[in-house]
């Protein structure tokens, strides 16, 4: 049986129905769950996808992480499920503590929206399992507040602990050490600025996201059992 | 008690601002000269009803620490005063 990935919506997303989209085309089962809810309808995996949670007030992600769906997002990452935040879904989860560092206005003030080349760090996570490493990949970018950062000391533990997922290749946003995805420890959470449920058809430029999405559809299955 | 509180949230140190880096570049082709270090913050303004200073105080910290301020990006300074009809 297909793994059913659940894509939560806040007031002002605007990417959940691309990460539906995307999950099905992969053969994947994929639906909508609401920011209201406190329970994930027992889905194998969750995207927290793109958008404008609440406005970005305060800050992209300030006021989404308080949602009763995240409550039960943390505990379903705490039990291993597979987690990945896409763009706005990355800054609400580093809000919420459930990845480290943070996400500050791009270096040069520039809104990007733009193709970047991504380069696979790691295939110990949920989101590039079934990649192959230093693989690159052409993924879409398209925000304002890209810029990963973090202190050094966590710099180094991402470094020594392999936790760098996707790097770009070249530096679109002044993201420290060119990180463009992190996981946590366990490995089961994700977060990416880039969009790869806008690159899993030829039609839109590159397919390359495909291979990440399946392997979450594949990291799901497995949790699932 | 009621006391007028004041937050400013502004990048930490060692954090890149830049916002406040391109304003900076921008002042001396409007002929402003000798403005350094320029940090763009936000402020807060509110009321909280409280028993005392110290504990209108504590609950600010509180609201600053987990939600006001990003404690891995930013700084806060807070302001309590007592109530004015303000």
């Amino acid at each position: 049986m297909a793994a059913r990935i659940g894509v939560v919506l806040f007031p002002g997303s605007n990417c959940e129905h691309d990460a539906v989209e995307a999950i099905r085309t992969l053969g994947g089962d994929a639906e909508v769950l609401w920011h209201g809810d406190d329970d994930l309808r027992g889905v194998d995996g969750v995207i927290v996808p793109g958008g404008f949670a609440h406005g970005d007030y305060l800050r992209p992600g300030a006021i989404a992480r308080f949602s009763p769906v995240m409550q039960a997002v943390q505990s379903f990452a705490a039990d291993g499920g597979p987690v990945v935040g896409i763009c706005n879904g990355f800054q609400v989860l580093t809000e919420a503590g459930m990845l480290p560092g943070a996400l500050q206005k791009n270096a040069g003030l520039k809104f990007l929206c733009r193709m970047a080349t991504l380069r696979v760090e790691t295939t110990d996570s949920v989101l590039t399992s079934g990649t192959e490493p230093g693989a690159e990949l052409r993924v879409p970018v398209n925000h304002f507040e890209g810029n990963y950062t973090c202190d050094d000391e966590t710099l180094a533990m991402l470094r020594s602990e392999d936790r760098v997922v996707v790097r770009y290749v070249e530096n679109v946003n002044g993201s420290v050490d060119g990180i463009a995805g992190v996981c946590n420890e366990g490995r089961n959470v994700v977060g990416l600025m880039p969009h790869p449920e806008r690159a899993c058809d030829d039609l839109l430029g590159s397919s390359d996201g495909a291979p990440l999405l399946r392997s979450l559809l594949e990291s799901a299955a497995k949790a699932a059992v | 008690m009621r006391f007028d509180v004041q937050v400013e949230t502004r990048p930490r140190a060692g954090i890149a601002d830049p916002e406040g880096s391109t304003i900076e570049r921008s002042l001396p082709a409007l002929g402003f000269e000798g403005i350094t270090d320029v940090r763009v913050g936000k402020s807060f303004r509110f009321h909280v009803d409280a028993d005392d200073e110290a504990s209108a105080t504590a609950l600010v910290e509180d609201v600053c620490a987990r939600f006001l301020t990003n404690p891995v990006i930013e700084d806060s300074t807070i302001t309590v005063t007592e109530g004015s009809t303000v």
